[in-house]
């Protein structure tokens, strides 16, 4: 052994065992100084199983981690976090009523009854200096961009001392621009013999952001690679275990009618502020419209106003050539209207109630689950038996309840219930966000397919390619207003980028 | 040897139904320590609670007697609690319940036909309940007013204008000062089973409690119902009407709350007067988490919860202890209940070294 690598972070044979399941089953990992591990799996590979363990959320059932070569036991965040191990959560851990300095200190140890803000906020603008990570520290956090909140949660972790960053699906709410931003932040960090854990779901940026890719399949490591030495289609291959297609087949759009209409709406957001700003958008049956937009620039906000969830304080909305300003949540599904809502379990789903009543939540209001207001509990058997088989929803039984099951296989439930109710309006909130490739491919399937049966999708996407693959026009929304609508064949990468940070189509082109 | 917590992958039923029988054990199990301390036999304490309550006909008739209107204000809270609506104005709504049906069995005697006033005392009690509980529900849904404080507040307002009125303005001028209204007319009555003092409450009850089980489970309502209790953001996504869902089944809590009422004037005192609830509208709340919010096992709680009163009435008399025993024990039901809820969802398991799977264990620890 002379002048090799030694490794920063070593797991080995790491088993963690769940009721009924194997989460993760004798891993081993190497994280080495100045590096970045990228670690792919579908969803339930085990990924956040094993990085929770590292952050001392979970405690392993067998095996060992070695920090620096020394075994370490981490039994709390607070142990990971004394031994320089941090955690960029995909839901932010800010408090977002407090500024950026104070969540910074927050929860420290070593601090005085009343801290020095003034040498907190020194400390954080030597960091966002150095590390290009520029953020105003007296700003409050509710101010703050998507992005910017995950520059605080990264200089925190750097104020913090972290050694080992682990960072779960960061680039989902970023625009291309500051996802750039981010592996050049990478970049300095790794320059300093800092290192990284990258989970992601995206090829584009396993290959440009990481030195291994380490790939979980049904919580056994299956393969370590040098980024170098792989390409995508092979990691693909190795994360579902077959191949991929990237292309799905389309076929050709067949326009017909305008069930989807929206003239010059107007709306707020929760805090009162204008959301929407004069959104006219037209989606034809057969069609496939994408909003591409950085997350928090009223894409909420749209499909809430579409669904009659949301006042539209001015400006009409048409469905099916009907005005439906306004109308309750109700009447607009008796008008056929489907909503794939961005929050599945919040708001998609009941977590406590059974798969079987959470596909008949939009059913049980006909027959035959019901007849003069009394439900027949063996047809909603029936029908969510036929649902699961149709939609392959991997529940243990029927009856269970739902929060019990995957996050894939709720998005699955809750698909089959909006596309059965669906009669001609379809709206699809990131509806493959977070989802594995093999759901990922079935969602957007079943929504080619819906495009094939003649119905209006409005399908609302952070994923680039995903717009780019399945819909027949792009639209792209900037601080609630639409910056343009191009045929999809036409849109590329940099020029909806472009858009998405607030260019008007009509300046680029 | 190592203590875990698991998630279960679904909600047992076992637990279910062990977690109040578990829990009332232990609930006998610390009485018997305070029982101990201030030197009397716990033993000896029980077997005269349990007789006192359940020893003989009369004794089981008593006991039922502070069943029935345990059980209705049980099936009232027990329905708000699914919405997640934190009624425990259940005595308020029960006092109210008693006003209004005293109003109709004095004030409508001469008006109304013989066979028509019972229905309507009982049909009054239950409106005033509804009322006294729909507009704190009003004010929830509407202006979002925080219902634990409206409901409790309510209470004091329904308890001391009833106070009010038969100490005052409606206290019977024949009843030598004692406070109380005048005794009700035959006809408004609650008829007795037998010659005990349970009376058509508990028929009452039971129907009730049945037809709650048919409505929330067999239901489009009741599924709404359980949406909206579950999770209201799903519930307004999927179209349901809240507010309006929200009120109609508080009403329908503070009806049954209100039913409970009319029965202890129609039935026991048959007139207004002091004592009308014993914390009945309280203990509502026991029982209603003790069923776990379900409408049949809240007439089987409701049994128990009334033989703790009867039994603690007897152990004073028989053994000179206090009757609050009973209270007590009632009281202390719910601390293991609610740490027990734990275990529908998780389960322990218990890891002994030599019993872990494979070898691949280290052995640093052994």
């Amino acid at each position: 052994m002379t002048e090799e690598k030694r490794p920063i972070l070593e797991l080995r044979g790491i088993t963690k065992r769940f009721p009924g399941v194997v989460a993760n089953a004798g891993v081993d990992l190497a994280l080495y100084p100045g590096e970045v591990l990228a670690l792919l799996g579908e969803n339930g590979a085990g990924k956040s199983t094993l990085m929770n363990i590292l952050i001392g959320l979970y405690r392993q059932d067998e095996g060992e981690i070695y920090l620096r070569g020394e075994p370490v036991e981490i039994r709390s965040p607070r142990d990971s976090d004394a031994l320089g191990i941090g955690m960029v959560h995909q839901n932010f851990m800010l408090v977002p009523t407090m500024t950026v300095a104070e969540n910074v200190i927050l929860g420290l140890q070593d601090l005085s009854f009343v801290p020095k803000m003034d040498e907190v906020v020194a400390r954080i603008n030597e960091i966002s200096e150095r590390y290009n990570l520029q953020v105003d520290p007296y700003a409050s956090i509710w101010q703050l961009s998507v992005g910017e909140q995950q520059r605080v949660e990264i200089l925190k972790l750097i104020y913090r001392g972290a050694e080992v960053l682990i960072l779960d699906e960061p680039t989902a709410v970023l625009t291309p621009q500051e996802s750039e931003e981010l592996a050049r932040v990478l970049q300095v960090m790794t320059s300093e013999g800092k290192s990284a854990i990258f989970i992601t779901h995206k090829m584009d940026e396993v290959l440009s952001f990481s030195n291994w890719v380490q790939v979980l399949q049904h919580g056994k490591s299956i393969a370590v690679k040098k980024t170098a030495e792989t390409n995508a289609q092979e990691l693909a291959r190795l994360m579902v275990g077959r191949e991929v297609l990237f292309r799905l087949d389309k076929a050709p759009a067949t326009p017909g009618d305008v069930l989807l209409e929206m003239r010059d709406v107007h709306a707020l957001d929760d805090k009162g502020l204008p959301a929407l700003r004069g959104i006219s958008l037209q989606i034809r049956g057969g069609e496939i419209l994408g909003i591409a937009g950085v997350a928090g620039n009223g894409q909420r906000q749209l499909s809430e106003a579409v669904t009659g969830l949301r006042t539209v304080t001015a400006g009409e909305v048409l469905i099916n050539g009907q005005p439906m300003t306004n109308r309750s949540p109700l009447e607009i599904i008796q008008a056929g209207v489907s909503h794939i809502p961005a929050d599945r379990v919040g708001v998609g789903a009941v977590g406590d109630m059974a798969v079987s009543d959470n596909l008949a939540m939009k059913g049980y209001r006909n027959a035959p689950m019901s007849r003069k207001g009394i439900l027949y509990p063996p047809r909603i058997l029936e029908f969510a038996k036929k649902m699961i088989a149709s939609f392959q929803i991997a529940t243990p039984t029927p009856k269970t309840h739902i929060k019990f099951l995957s996050g894939g296989n709720i998005q699955k439930a809750i698909l089959a219930r909006e596309i059965d109710a669906c009669a001609g309006v379809l709206v699809a909130v990131y509806p493959s966000r977070g989802l594995d490739v093999g759901a990922t491919e079935a969602v957007r399937k079943r929504l080619l397919k819906q495009r094939a049966q003649g119905s209006a999708v409005l399908l609302i996407s952070e994923d680039l390619e995903e717009l780019l693959t399945i819909s027949d026009k792009v639209a792209v929304l900037f601080d609630g207003e639409v910056m343009g609508v191009l045929p999809s064949e036409e849109a590329q990468i940099a020029t909806l980028g472009l858009m998405m940070a607030g260019s008007r189509l009509s300046q680029i082109v | 040897m190592q203590f875990i917590f698991e998630k279960r992958q679904s909600v047992s039923r076992q637990a279910i139904i062990l977690v109040p029988i578990i829990s009332f054990l232990v609930s006998l199990l610390l009485g018997a320590i305070l029982l101990a301390v201030s030197g009397a036999n716990p033993l000896l304490t029980y077997a005269a609670m349990g007789k006192g309550a359940f020893g003989s006909w009369r004794n089981i008739s008593e006991t039922l007697v502070k069943a029935i209107p345990l059980m209705l204000t049980g099936l009232g809270v027990s329905i708000a609690f699914r919405m997640r609506f934190w009624n425990i104005g259940a005595e308020g709504q029960l006092t109210l319940g008693g006003v209004a049906a005293a109003w109709a069995a004095l004030s409508l005697a001469d008006v109304l036909p013989a066979w028509m006033l019972l229905p309507t005392v009982i049909l009054f009690g239950m409106l005033a309940g509804a009322l006294w509980a729909g507009v704190p529900a009003a004010l929830k849904v509407l202006m979002g007013v925080d219902e634990t404080l409206t409901t409790l507040m309510l209470n004091y307002v329904a308890i001391l204008f009833s106070k009010h009125l038969y100490y005052g303005p409606w206290r019977d001028p024949e009843g030598f000062g004692f406070p109380g209204t005048a005794p009700f007319p035959e006809a408004a009555w609650l008829p007795r089973l037998g010659h005990t003092r349970a009376h058509w409450g508990l028929l009452f009850a039971v129907v009730l409690a049945i037809v709650l089980w048919l409505v929330l489970n067999r239901t489009r309502w009741g599924f709404e119902l359980r949406i909206i209790g579950e999770n209201k953001r799903a519930a307004r996504y999927l179209g349901i009407n809240i507010a309006r869902n929200v009120i109609l089944a508080l009403a329908v809590s503070g009806a049954l709350s209100g039913l409970a009422g009319a029965c202890e004037v129609a039935g026991i005192s048959r007139r207004l007067q002091q004592g009308l609830s014993i914390g009945y509208g309280y203990t509502a709340i026991i029982v209603a988490w003790m069923a776990q919010l379900n409408p049949l096992a809240v007439l089987l709680v409701a049994i128990l919860m009334g033989g703790l009163l009867v039994g603690g009435d007897q152990v004073q008399m028989m053994m000179g202890l206090p009757a609050a025993v009973g209270l007590v024990l009632q009281g202390m039901i719910l601390f293991p209940m609610l740490a027990g809820s734990l275990f529908t969802e998780y389960r322990l398991r218990i890891i002994r070294p030599e019993k872990t799977p494979p070898a691949l264990v280290t052995t640093e620890e052994a």
